[in-house]
């Protein structure tokens, strides 16, 4: 078992002839994952390494039964991608793409909330159900098939906390990383009520970082919602209040959103909450040897 | 990107929001003449992108024309230290010179976006003039908020309430109804992530003005407005950080002595973290990105150590995208040519990591590989000590 991804996954790729989606395209078909075809608008009808192209998604939704998407298209077309997937009725939405405008994102999150679909995203790695399939970018050969849900705002952090995992013999159901914007589709809860329902899953490893209150919602959602056991860990705990820290939401402002104040939500409720990023695969190991 | 008062001022002034008279200037010379323009007692603003000017002296009120250009002469080329620039502080090259207005009272009006709601909101408040996020914590109940329907945009009646809750009344209110309504605009118009008007002033005889005005634009939406980016002040900026963003690196200078070479950002600031964990202190953070190429590492890594603080570097690198192979040839060039001197320990996890291993061993020259994490961090902090 795992979560958003699965063996029936039927992936489209918007901007498959593009350097990224095509390279990408080919590492998600590696892992295993079905791929069905690609969106390229001016290229449909031609094919892109065997894969079928189309000029919109509606119509490679008629031709391929494609159900879910994944964006690597210019940051300037990316919120228009996103929503035109969401209009032809694809469940599930993973935008890639990095540097959209915050109103942009705020605009297509309103659409593919209106048409009933879920994006992960933006500015995300994507999700990894291990040894499933893979939406995204996160490299397939870090990942160890078991029992730990990974949830995180960042990417090669992300891919740091699987590693960890992975030595020590921990494996993962499914890795979403969730995005570094501002705004983003699927939030912390969203993840941690889909790990709490997935029968696989024993625990949750939480990456946030600074900026904004998604973790401080999160920790409330998981003193009164989640059973499993969550570790926890916050990147910017050294950093400078007013500098934005590479992502476009790592900010602190007039005290909002500090490593020290999301910590401290965790841990009160309950999350194992690691100071050291070197500390996540160890206690993880210890929160499940505690079952 | 921030702009300066002045700066957003213009801007403001064509979405139909009232500012005081006044003119930006680059001389003591030409405040003098400013004022003498303007008449009566100005005041000389300091333009730097940082806010407690005021409290620091940026800000002062003087009578006439050579009691300007005397101001004037004193604050151009000044350093000013604000809580918002850190202890090494700003120097000013510009002023703003602007009417006194009598005053009757000082309110707040802020436009941003909530993260949590995803919805731009409008902040208001009858305490203008000072911290509006203490204003928050001390007294919450002087603070209105409205959130606002991105598909209706701001509503008449919406912004009746507004001007309601922050005490006003007729032509008073009718005026602070068409600013707001023009900060709105100007708002979803420039892509705006915030805009602050404080203090927001009605004067003695019942005008809305905005006496201040700041505005920060999202930097993602900059491709579309060629006309803003000009606008850009390299002086506000570090010059290593405006070097770092010619070759798309993230780069922020901090006060400590081990340079940092990461990608991603939420690893970046991780290890910035770890680096503290061990007792160093980082002198930057740097992310150069996931799919960085020989020629970027090469350019960060040139950047990171014309920092002269650094005493040693630390390279953290997961490669996902960004090969493992490609980060050692980067390395390993930037080494050679830059002569560098102060130890560099590396750590790397990923896409060919033993094809990188060997090419760091093969080259001869001399780094420090660890395996994980709190190794790394362990070591460039015995070495930079």
């Amino acid at each position: 078992m795992a979560v958003l991804v699965d063996q029936d996954t039927r992936l489209l790729v918007q901007g498959l002839t593009g350097r990224e989606g095509s390279f990408h395209a080919r590492q998600a078909s590696t892992y295993g994952t079905v791929v069905v075809g690609g969106v390229s608008p001016g290229k449909g009808g031609t094919s892109h390494d065997g894969l079928p192209v189309f000029n919109t998604v509606r119509a490679a939704v008629r031709e391929t039964g494609a159900n879910t998407s994944v964006v690597f298209v210019p940051a300037a077309f990316a919120a228009d991608a996103v929503m035109e997937s969401a209009d032809a009725g694809i469940p599930l939405i993973v935008c890639v793409t990095e540097g959209i405008p915050v109103q942009d994102a705020m605009t297509a999150l309103d659409f593919v909330e209106r048409c009933g679909c879920r994006l992960i995203g933006p500015n995300c790695p994507g999700v990894i159900s291990v040894g499933l399939g893979k939406v995204g970018i996160i490299p397939g050969h870090i990942c160890l098939e078991g029992k730990v849900g990974i949830v995180s705002r960042s990417g090669t952090l992300t891919y740091e906390a699987i590693h960890q995992l992975t030595l020590l013999g921990l494996g993962q159901t499914t890795c979403i990383g969730i995005g570094g914007d501002p705004i983003v589709g699927t939030t912390f809860i969203d993840a941690l009520k889909l790990f709490e329902e997935d029968q696989a899953t024993e625990a949750v490893v939480l990456i946030g970082e600074i900026g904004g209150v998604a973790e401080e919602q999160a920790a409330g959602f998981i003193r009164e919602h989640v059973s499993k056991p969550v570790v926890g860990f916050i990147a910017g705990q050294t950093a400078p209040s007013g500098r934005r820290m590479g992502h476009a939401g790592a900010i602190v402002t007039g005290g909002m959103g500090t490593a020290a104040g999301k910590m401290a939500a965790l841990s009160s409720a309950g999350v194992a909450v690691v100071e050291s990023p070197s500390e996540i695969g160890t206690a993880t190991a210890q929160v499940l040897g505690r079952q | 990107m921030n702009l300066h008062e002045y700066q957003a001022k213009t801007l403001l002034t064509g979405y139909d929001v009232v500012t005081p008279r006044g003119e930006a200037v680059l001389s003591a010379v030409d405040a003098g003449r400013a004022a003498r323009h303007l008449g009566g007692r100005v005041v000389v603003k300091a333009q730097i992108h940082a806010g407690g000017r005021g409290k620091a002296g940026g800000i002062k009120v003087v009578d006439g024309a050579t009691e300007a250009e005397r101001i004037a002469r004193e604050l151009i080329g000044a350093k000013l230290v604000t809580p918002q620039t850190g202890p090494s502080g700003r120097v000013v090259e510009r002023l703003l010179v602007e009417e006194q207005l009598s005053i009757r009272n000082e309110l707040y009006l802020g436009i941003l976006i909530d993260r949590r709601l995803r919805q731009v909101v409008v902040i208001a408040s009858a305490a203008g003039g000072m911290e509006i996020e203490q204003v928050a914590l001390d007294s919450p109940e002087l603070i209105y908020r409205l959130e606002v329907d991105s598909r209706l945009g701001l509503l008449d009646f919406q912004v009746r309430c507004v001007a309601d809750a922050i005490g006003l009344t007729g032509s008073s209110a009718k005026q602070a109804a068409s600013l707001l309504q023009g900060l709105y605009r100007a708002f979803v118009e420039l892509d705006a992530s915030l805009i602050e008007i404080n203090p927001l002033v009605v004067t003695e005889v019942g005008d809305v003005i905005a006496l201040d005005a700041k505005i920060t634009l999202d930097d993602n939406a900059l491709f579309r407005h060629a006309d803003l980016m000009r606008l850009r002040d390299l002086a506000e900026e570090d010059p290593l950080e405006t070097e770092a963003s010619k070759y798309s690196l993230s780069y922020i200078r901090l006060d400590g002595n081990i340079g940092c070479m990461v990608n991603g950002a939420g690893l970046a600031m991780a290890t910035m973290d770890i680096v503290k964990l061990a007792g160093g202190d980082p002198a930057n953070f740097l992310d150069v990105g996931g799919g960085a190429n020989a020629e970027q590492i090469r350019n960060a890594f040139r950047i990171l150590i014309s920092d002269d603080k650094v005493s040693a570097v630390l390279i953290n690198i997961f490669g996902g995208i960004l090969r493992c192979d490609v980060l050692a040839e980067g390395v390993i060039g930037a080494v050679a040519e830059l002569d560098v001197r102060v130890p560099v320990v590396i750590r790397m996890e990923g896409t060919n990591v033993d094809e990188g291993r060997r090419l760091l061993q093969k080259s001869g020259l001399n780094f420090t590989t660890v395996n994980s994490m709190s190794e790394a961090a362990k070591q460039v902090v015995r070495l930079a000590s």
